[in-house]
């Protein structure tokens, strides 16, 4: 099978395709060395990430194993993940901060 | 794992053995170009500040000046001032002499009577300087006397999805054969800085990490300036990146997994050994330039679309997951990473394979950037010469 996606984390649930892939034809990528695919539910092009599972709205989309943004609607395993339909989530330094001890 | 490298009496060993010819302001650049191209194993740096300066430019400015010299890359020093600049020749001599006991000698235009002399007396300097640092011997050194900087420029789609990831991938393995490795680019980890503190070995430096994204912010704030507005960039999106948080994450891969051991101010030297990042900008150039201030010894460099920068004392080695790049400008390409893009590599086994090749370089294999002489510099500025 020809390899046409990447996956970079096993608990990633977007794989980026490397070409553009319609309709009906397969993505395929590696998963610890060995290929999983699955079939494409609209035209993808290349770069862009393509839903591994059935994602809802709200649901957080993983990539590198970290959470890029959450979907605004729902996308169908196999659909186009992009701007249009996920977004990122907001944060605020401040509350990055951790509350350290006192120093004594 | 061992590398043959130069020994150094203090700090980590070299992996090459320049003499330097430094310039103390924009005004010695040229004649140190011109004794530096006089003699075998002389490199020289193009320097366009040192004079004119508010007083954070010029302590930036010696930071950089300072951490050259003291590179372990560089055997021995040879200043050329001009005699008016904001830091005199002897004057950075004398402080370069505190930090290191590699030969130092200085000289300055105004005194010598112009360029000329200048040349003929730092000519004589340098090229005494090359022969005692031809008759040093490789020694065989541990791993752990590397320093790698990660740099990325010039990105594409590739980079984050295979090139970055390749690369954190070298970095972890590095660090458990005992080296250090730094990352730099502060302002690209705004949108992934939670996820970069979250490596962070402590609290305390968890919260240097958030600190560091907030203030480089609110320094540009306070000049107007505002580094998040549009992004991530039409062009971005239209490449498949959806969110600031999927393209910074692509950008901070290429510093792997380790904990986090060491936030650094721009071009200080590290105290710690294992994963360090360092605030820079996210100019490539300029950042190169400050990790070699801060005492790498070897950096590498992920790109997309290809680059050919280089630096006078550290080799960068270029690396790409474009093979259309890679075939295009392979003048200027090291390292083929398109085998992750093509599916015939994971990114580990590429990642896996990059430690031996930075093994070859600190042994003294050329870079692409290096074999052309290539002396690129960028200085960080805090606000307008004066």
């Amino acid at each position: 099978m020809k390899i046409n996606a990447i996956r970079i984390n096993g608990t990633d649930n977007v794989a980026t395709c490397v070409t553009k892939i319609m309709k009906g034809e397969m993505a395929a990528y590696l998963l610890d060395e060995a290929a999983e695919s699955l079939t494409a539910a609209e035209d993808i092009p290349a770069w862009h990430k393509i839903a591994l599972t059935d994602l809802s709205a709200g649901d957080h989309i993983i990539k590198y194993g970290e959470v890029i943004g959450k979907a605004d609607r729902a996308i169908a395993k196999g659909g186009w993940v992009s701007h249009e339909n996920i977004s990122g989530i907001p944060r605020d330094y401040e509350s990055e901060l951790i509350d350290l001890p006192e120093q004594g | 794992m061992e590398f043959f490298g130069y020994k150094r009496k203090e700090g980590r060993a070299g992996i090459r053995n320049h003499v330097l010819v430094l310039p103390t302001c924009a005004c010695a650049s040229e004649t140190c170009r011109v004794v530096a191209s006089q003699v075998t194993g002389a490199v020289s740096i193009i320097f366009n500040t040192g004079c004119a300066d508010v007083e954070a430019n010029t302590a930036m400015s010696q930071k950089i000046l300072t951490g050259f010299a003291c590179n372990p890359n560089v055997y021995g020093v040879v200043i050329i001032g001009l005699g008016c600049e904001t830091v005199p020749h002897a004057e950075l001599r004398e402080k370069i002499r505190t930090m290191t006991s590699k030969p130092v000698v200085s000289f300055g235009i105004q005194e010598e009577g112009g360029t000329l002399k200048t040349i003929e007396k730092a000519v004589r300097a340098a090229r005494d300087l090359a022969a005692e640092a031809s008759l040093q011997p490789k020694e065989p050194c541990d791993m752990s006397e590397i320093l790698m900087g990660i740099e990325c420029g010039g990105s594409d789609a590739t980079s984050g999805i295979a090139a970055n990831p390749a690369v954190g991938e070298l970095s972890d393995r590095l660090i458990d054969l005992g080296a250090s490795t730094m990352m730099s680019e502060s302002t690209e980890w705004i949108g992934a800085e939670h996820v970069l503190a979250r490596r962070a070995a402590t609290p305390e430096i968890h919260n240097q990490i958030i600190r560091v994204c907030m203030d480089y912010e609110e320094h540009l704030r306070l000049a107007g300036q505002d580094c998040r507005a549009g992004q991530p960039t039409p062009g971005n999106k239209a490449g498949g990146l959806s969110t600031l948080e999927e393209k910074s994450l692509g950008c901070i891969h290429k510093g792997g997994t380790k904990p986090i051991v060491e936030v650094l101010e721009q071009a200080a030297r590290p105290t710690k050994r294992g994963a360090i990042v360092m605030d820079t900008g996210g100019y490539d150039v300029s950042s190169i330039t400050s990790m070699a201030a801060g005492g790498c010894n070897v950096i590498i460099f992920t790109t997309g679309r290809g680059t050919p920068t280089g630096n006078a004392i550290v080799p960068v080695l270029k690396v790409t997951a474009n093979e259309d790049t890679y075939r295009w400008m392979d003048d200027n390409m090291d390292v083929d990473l398109s085998p992750v893009i093509r599916g015939e590599k994971t990114i580990a086994e590429m990642g896996g394979e990059l430690v031996p090749v930075i093994r070859d370089i600190c042994s003294g294999r050329l870079t692409k950037a290096e074999a052309y002489g290539f002396s690129d510099i960028a200085i960080d500025h805090v606000c307008r010469f004066i």
